[in-house]
C-alpha cells in the first residue's frame, strides 16, 4: 500500500531528515513509527500526503508514484489519507460537526449522507452527543477523538496519526489506539508516529524505528 | 470554507460501514457543487452581515467610487440633451460674387427655396446692408466717401432639420459650388466649441471612472486579503484533508461578489439621491427660461447596470487577492 524506496529528505537548510529509508506496509498493516525526537517520523508522514517531496528517491502509494502528482492532483490524493494532528488542526470558530463533516464537503457529498456520516463518525469515537459543541470546550482527548472521527469520515484507505495520544493520559492513550486496530480490522491501512513505546510495545503490531533519518529496525514486513 | 451545517438535522446514529472507498455519481457531485456554492454564498453573506461596520464602510467607498463617475456622466448626458433640444442654430451666410446683379440675386433665392434641405431663404441686397451698416456702424461719413459699394448681396440660408451638424456642413459645402456664389460662411462654431467642450468632458470623465476602477479593485483585493489572512489557519486545515483551490478559493470570490453587488447599490442610491436633491432648483431654472427641460435621471436600467458593474468589480477583485495570496498559504 504504501512503499518508500531509498527516500532522502534534505531540508532547504542542509539538514538531512531522512537518510535512504526503505520499508513497505501492506494493505492490512497498522504500522508503529517510532524514534527520538527529529528522527524523522513527522517527515515521513508528511512525504506520504505530499506536504513533503523526496530529495531522492520513491514514494508510492497504492501503486502510484508520488513523483506523477502534480500540484493540481495533490487535494485528491489527500481526499483518500485520513490524518490525525498531534495538535488537533481543528476549526475553532465551527461545530464539532462543522469539523467532522468538512471532507465531507470538500469531497461533494449531499448534505443527508454528510449528516449521516457525520453521526456514524461521532458515534464510534464516543462524541455523538458533543456535535453541537465548539472545539475549545472540548478536553485534550475529546478534541482529538473529534480530529480522529475528521480523519475517518471520509473513509479513507490510508490513515496516518503524528503522535495522536502525545498529551493523553495512558488509559485515554489504550484507548484510542484500540479505535485505530479496530479500523485497521475493516481494512485501513494505519500508520502511526508514537514516542510511546510502553504503550506500543505492548499492541503486537510491527515497529518501525528511525534513528537520525536511517530505519533502524522493523523495515521488512 | 466549509460553510455552516447547521440546518442539517437528519437521521440520527447512522450504521456502520465499512471502509471500502465511496463513489459519488456525476450527478450527486454537480449537486453537491451546487451546494457548496450555495453554502460559501450564505457563508460570506453572513460574515458580511456580521460586520456591519466595516462592510458599510467598504459598501460606501465602493458606491462613492462608483457614484462619481456615473454622476458626471449624467450631467453630460443632461447637457446634451439640452443643447439638442435648442433650435438649429446653424446659419449659412452666403455672400455672392461681384458682378451678380439684383435679378439673377433673386432668382438664386428663389432656386435655393426650391431645395428640400433648405429650411428658410432671406436675402439682403448689397444696398440694403450698406444701409443696415451705415446706421448700425456709425461710419456713414467714411462710407459716404466710398464712390462705389463695396459690399457684396448676401443671402441667408437656414438649412432644413434640426442640429444635425453634418447636414449643415454637407449642405455648406454645396453652396459653396454655385458659381455665383463667392463664400458660403457656416455659423456654428460656438456649437463646435460646445461639442468639443462635451467631448472633452466626455473623456475626463472616462479617465476619472478608469482611475476609480483601479481604486475599487485594489481596495477590494485589499479588503479580501484581509479576509483571506484572518483565515489562514482554516485555508492551510481546508487544503490538508483535500480542499482544491477552487473549494477555497469559492467564498473569497462570494465576499468579493457581496462588496461589489452592495457598492454597486450604494452607488446606484448615491446618484438618485443628489439627482434628487438637485431637481428643484433645475426646475425653477428651466422655469425661468420657459424650457420643458426635465432632469433625466439614471432609470432602472442604469441603477441594474451600476450593481452589475459592482457585482463584475468585486469578483475581478477579490480573483486577484485571491490568486495572488491563496497560492502562498500551504500546509507546513
Ligand atoms: N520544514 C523544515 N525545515 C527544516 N528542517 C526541518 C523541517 N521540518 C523538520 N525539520 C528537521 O528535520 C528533522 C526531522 O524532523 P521531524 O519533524 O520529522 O522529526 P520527528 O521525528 O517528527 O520529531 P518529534 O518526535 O520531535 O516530532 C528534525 O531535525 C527537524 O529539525
Ligand atoms: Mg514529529
Amino acid at each position: 500500500m504504501i512503499s518508500f524506496d531509498r527516500v532522502s529528505k534534505r531540508y532547504a537548510e542542509g539538514h538531512d531528515a531522512l537518510r535512504e529509508v526503505s520499508v513497505n506496509i501492506g494493505k492490512d498493516e497498522l504500522v508503529f513509527i517510532t524514534g527520538h525526537s527529529g528522527a524523522g517520523k513527522t517527515t515521513l508522514l508528511r512525504m506520504i500526503m505530499l506536504m513533503e517531496r523526496p530529495s531522492r528517491g520513491q514514494v508510492l502509494v497504492d501503486g502510484q508514484n508520488l513523483a506523477n502528482i502534480g500540484s493540481r492532483g495533490i487535494p485528491r490524493h489527500r481526499r483518500n489519507i485520513g490524518v490525525v494532528f498531534q495538535n488537533h488542526r481543528l476549526l475553532l470558530d465551527r461545530t464539532v460537526f462543522d469539523n467532522v463533516a468538512l471532507p465531507l464537503v470538500i469531497a461533494g457529498h449531499d448534505h443527508r449522507e454528510v449528516g449521516r456520516r457525520v453521526r456514524a463518525a461521532l458515534d464510534k469515537v464516543g462524541l455523538l452527543k458533543r456535535e453541537r459543541a465548539m472545539p475549545v470546550t472540548l478536553s485534550g482527548g475529546e478534541q482529538q477523538r473529534v480530529g480522529i472521527a475528521r480523519a475517518v469520515v471520509g473513509k479513507p484507505k490510508i490513515l496516518l496519526a503524528d503522535e495522536p495520544t502525545g498529551n493523553l493520559d495512558p488509559g485515554l492513550s489504550a484507548e484510542i489506539m484500540q479505535l485505530f486496530e479496530e479500523f485497521n480490522q475493516v481494512g485501513v491501512t494505519v500508520l502511526i508516529a508514537s514516542h510511546d513505546l510502553a504503550l506500543i510495545s505492548r499492541l503486537h503490531h510491527r515497529i518501525i524505528t528511525l534513528r537520525d533519518g536511517r530505519l533502524v529496525a522493523g523495515g521488512k514486513s | 470554507m466549509i460553510g455552516r451545517l447547521k440546518a442539517t438535522r437528519s437521521v440520527p446514529g447512522g450504521r456502520r460501514e465499512g471502509a471500502s472507498q465511496s463513489r459519488t455519481g456525476l450527478r450527486d457531485r454537480y449537486q453537491a457543487w451546487l451546494q457548496h456554492h450555495r453554502l460559501s454564498a450564505a457563508d460570506s453573506m453572513t460574515r458580511v452581515i456580521d460586520n456591519p461596520v466595516s462592510s458599510v464602510m467598504t459598501w460606501l467607498v465602493i458606491g462613492i467610487a462608483l457614484a462619481l463617475p456615473t454622476g458626471l456622466n449624467v450631467a453630460l448626458d443632461n447637457v446634451s440633451q439640452l443643447s439638442s433640444s435648442w433650435d438649429s442654430p446653424a446659419q449659412i451666410s452666403l455672400f455672392l460674387q461681384d458682378g451678380v446683379s439684383d435679378d439673377r440675386a433673386r432668382q438664386l433665392q428663389a432656386e435655393l427655396d426650391e431645395r428640400p434641405d433648405v429650411a428658410e431663404t432671406r436675402f439682403v441686397s448689397r444696398e440694403e446692408a450698406l444701409d443696415e451698416f451705415r446706421t448700425l456702424s456709425g461710419f456713414a461719413d467714411v462710407l459716404a466717401s466710398l464712390d462705389s459699394n463695396p459690399l457684396p448681396h448676401l443671402i441667408l440660408v437656414s438649412p432644413a432639420g434640426a442640429a444635425a451638424q453634418s447636414a449643415a456642413l454637407a449642405l455648406r459645402e454645396d453652396l459653396q459650388a454655385y458659381p455665383d456664389v463667392a463664400q458660403a460662411v457656416l455659423d456654428m462654431e460656438w456649437l463646435q466649441r460646445l461639442n468639443s467642450l462635451m467631448e472633452l468632458s466626455r473623456r475626463l470623465v472616462l479617465a476619472v471612472g478608469g482611475l476609480l476602477v483601479v481604486g475599487v479593485l485594489l481596495i477590494l483585493g485589499n479588503t479580501i486579503r484581509l479576509a483571506i489572512e484572518s483565515r489562514r489557519e482554516e485555508i492551510v486545515i481546508v487544503k490538508l484533508v483535500g480542499g482544491s483551490n477552487a473549494f477555497v478559493r469559492r467564498p473569497f470570490l462570494y465576499t468579493g461578489l457581496w462588496y461589489g453587488v452592495g457598492g454597486g447599490v450604494f452607488a446606484a442610491v448615491l446618484v438618485a439621491a443628489s439627482l434628487w436633491f438637485l431637481r428643484q432648483p433645475i426646475s425653477e431654472l428651466a422655469g425661468l427660461y420657459q424650457s420643458e427641460f426635465r432632469l433625466r435621471g439614471l432609470g432602472v436600467m442604469g441603477g441594474l447596470n451600476l450593481v452589475i458593474l459592482g457585482g463584475l468589480l468585486g469578483l475581478a477583485g477579490s480573483w486577484l487577492a485571491v490568486a495572488r495570496h491563496l497560492a502562498d498559504i500551504q500546509p507546513r
